[in-house]
């Protein structure tokens, strides 16, 4: 599969938007589970082809908005439509709408051909029809050859490509999937990635997927969609969502981010860390509080005379290709990423071009995020070692 | 340390086997040793033989045929029972249980004798249909009470297993299976029947055995028009006093039972479960 990968230009993904179809869409969708709101009135336009990814923290309503769209759950209020006619009330066996769960839900008394095979006995299919297609899947995914093997028997890998290939045998208009791959380890999540992706385009099945890993949810998708709280914070393509958030959340939760509190005190003209930055925002009213947004590898390094700001060096850490400082300036902890070594308790200036700052409204997530502080390196790494033994657990 | 240990597992293993054996085995040897000697304690297959009489395999068949439909009933009555009480919050579910045992907590003749009040020409349930001047209808001494009296009494026995495979059930499999493209009915044969397959199984067998064995249900609720095996080989033992042609029927039942078995093994072994 891999070998087979298809090269497509990287604008493709903003014509997306214009020039397709309708396929799914939610208006004003709300869900509330025992008096909490889980979704509070969501609006979503899923396109044809499009790979869409949900991406959010663990809780913020990710996969009740694709048990929604499947039929699992049926909204409080709001409509779900389908190719411009509304499915509210069409039962989940009835949708053009297939799911790969994330823990698979493969049938654990059928065989791998007859866990792929499932759906087209259901519609009485020929023997030789149902043979030819479940074949062809197994093609798809790499696993000729095992047509008897006992699913349970199989790798996390091998499951979840039986997984796919019993939800894409019925050929599906859309394809919904549930962090298909959070339980696999790191090598095999990169190498189905790619398989994933070259499957979407090859099929030209909508992808509607559901992630909550930052990386995976830029590197695969059209069209991503940040939720938090129950609510949508922002859409848009991965370069836009991460070179332009529309909140602190968002600037937070993809890739990392110093955000620090400013004002706008005219056009292109902001203040922060008590000083004025020449940047390319404009239309905020004059004086108006904002977030600011610097991205790490947008700072530069400079001797302190040259330095717009001026602090002192608290940590570095050595990542391979670069250094991770972290810069306290005027009592705000920056994250600063050079490749040139800089010594701790160093003083040092820093330079930001006007490109590099990005200027946000204030939103119920300002103050919440941005400032590394409490950051420790030690502690991300102990939190990462968790994660995987939990998914050694699974 | 190993050695111990292993030392300690082998004499956990000992009040089991001194159980076994002396609830067991030995009654199973007192069985055999009476089916096959006769009043003087010469060996015989004569025990046997005499059962080759029509008024037996009548008695035998008919054991068959009640347990057989008793069996059937029960399934088909605990089935959705269990699936329903599944489908219920876990605090749900013991209570439901609880309540599912709720009449093994009185005694077994208690039961018997109240169906009998139910059932009876002048019984309860007709006393109310008078009143509401409808027909009368006979219903005790007849296959339908007994096999009534069978289903009443060992109900829970299959419940209580199909119950405890079904809440193991994983819900996704039905989500995933409502997915792709199955509707209600479709879910139930596709997917909960064959993996309730262990629950089905172990609910004949609880049901069907303890039925095929019965006695005094017949005799309460049929009236004595339907000698059972259990009832039979109680006679020999209690009034006739023929303790071996007793024990030959046990063992003949015994025989009986191990080939239901081994058919419906034989069967849901097979691809397609046991009903389907
Ligand atoms: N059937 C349900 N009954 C009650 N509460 C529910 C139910 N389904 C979801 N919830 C609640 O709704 C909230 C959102 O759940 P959801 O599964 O959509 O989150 P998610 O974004 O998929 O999170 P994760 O990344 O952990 O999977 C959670 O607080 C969850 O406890
Ligand atoms: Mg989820």
């Amino acid at each position: 599969m891999n070998e087979e990968k298809i090269l497509e230009p990287k604008g493709v993904t903003n014509g997306l938007q214009n020039e397709h179809k309708k396929i799914v869409e939610l208006i004003d969708v709300a869900k509330s589970f025992d008096g909490e709101v889980v979704l509070d009135h969501i609006n979503l336009v899923v396109k044809e082809k499009e790979f869409m990814t949900l991406l959010g923290p663990s809780g913020c309503g990710k996969s009740t908005t694709l048990n929604i769209i499947a039929g699992f759950v049926t909204p409080d209020t709001g409509d779900v439509l389908f190719e411009n006619v509304k499915i509210n009330d069409v039962p989940a066996n009835k949708r053009h709408v297939n799911t790969v769960f994330q823990k698979y839900a493969l049938f654990p008394h059928l065989n791998v051909y007859e866990n792929i095979a499932f759906a087209l006995r259901l519609k009485k299919l020929s023997e030789e029809e149902i043979y030819e297609r479940v074949e062809e899947m197994l093609a798809m995914v790499n696993l000729r050859g095992f047509e008897k093997r006992d699913v349970n028997l199989l790798s996390g890998g091998q499951q979840q490509r039986v997984a796919i290939a019993r939800a894409l045998i019925n050929k599906p208009k859309v394809l919904l999937l549930d962090e298909p791959l959070a339980a696999l380890d790191l090598k095999l999540r990169k190498d189905m990635q790619n398989e994933l992706k070259n499957m979407q385009r090859k099929t030209g099945i909508t992808f509607i997927y559901v992630t909550h890993d930052q990386e995976e949810a830029l590197s695969m998708s059209d069209t991503v969609v940040v939720m938090a709280n129950g609510k949508i914070q922002q859409i848009g393509t991965p370069t836009d969502i991460y070179n332009e958030p529309e909140n602190a959340f968002v600037a937070d939760f993809i890739g990392e981010s110093n955000i620090i509190d400013g004002v706008m005190l005219d056009d292109y003209k902001a203040k922060f860390s008590g000083h004025e930055f020449e940047c390319l925002d404009k239309g905020f009213n004059k004086n108006e509080p904002v977030d600011v947004v610097i991205r790490p590898e947008d700072v530069d390094v400079v001797p302190v005379e040259k330095g717009m700001l001026v602090g002192m060096v608290t940590s570095v850490t050595f990542k391979g290709v670069h250094y991770e400082i972290i810069v306290d300036i005027d009592n705000f902890k920056w994250m600063i990423q050079s490749t040139d070594y800089v010594a701790p308790n160093e003083k040092i200036g820093i330079y930001i071009e006007p490109d590099a700052i990005h200027i946000m409204k204030k939103s119920e997530f300002s103050n919440m995020f941005g400032d590394y502080s409490s950051f420790s390196d030690e502690l991300e790494r102990l939190s990462d070692t968790n994660e995987e033994e939990n998914e050694e657990d699974e | 340390m190993n050695k111990k240990s292993n030392i300690l597992k082998q004499a956990a293993a000992y009040p089991h086997i001194v159980w076994s054996v002396l609830f067991i085995i030995a009654p199973l040897i007192f069985v055999m040793y009476y089916a096959f000697t006769d009043k003087e304690g010469r060996f015989t297959l004569e025990n046997i033989t005499s059962l080759a009489q029509p008024s037996y395999l009548e008695v035998f068949l008919r054991s068959l045929c009640f347990a057989f439909l008793a069996t059937v009933i029960c399934l088909i009555i605990a089935y959705p029972v269990a699936y329903f009480i599944s489908k219920t919050s876990p605090k749900a579910q013991k209570i439901l249980i609880m309540l599912v045992t709720l009449p093994q907590w009185l005694n077994f003749l208690i039961r018997t004798y109240s169906w009998m009040a139910l059932l009876e020409d002048t019984g309860i349930i007709n006393t109310i249909l008078e009143s509401l001047n409808m027909q009368p209808i006979h219903m005790i001494n007849t296959p339908f009470a007994v096999i009534l009296g069978m289903v009443y009494n060992f109900l829970p026995y299959m419940i209580i297993p199909l119950h405890s495979v079904m809440s193991k059930l994983d819900n996704r499999l039905l989500v995933a299976a409502s997915d792709l493209g199955c509707n209600q009915f479709q879910v139930m044969t596709r997917i909960v029947l064959p993996l309730s397959k262990s629950g089905i199984i172990s609910g004949i067998t609880m049901v069907f055995v303890p039925s095929i064995s019965t006695f005094y249900i017949s005799q309460k609720l049929g009236g004595g028009n339907f000698d059972l095996i259990g009832d039979t080989i109680e006679r020999q033992f209690q009034t006739a006093y023929n303790y071996n042609l007793g024990a030959a029927m046990s063992f003949v039942l015994m025989i009986l039972i191990v080939i239901s078995m081994a058919i419906m093994n034989k069967y849901s072994d097979e691809d397609g479960g046991v009903i389907v």
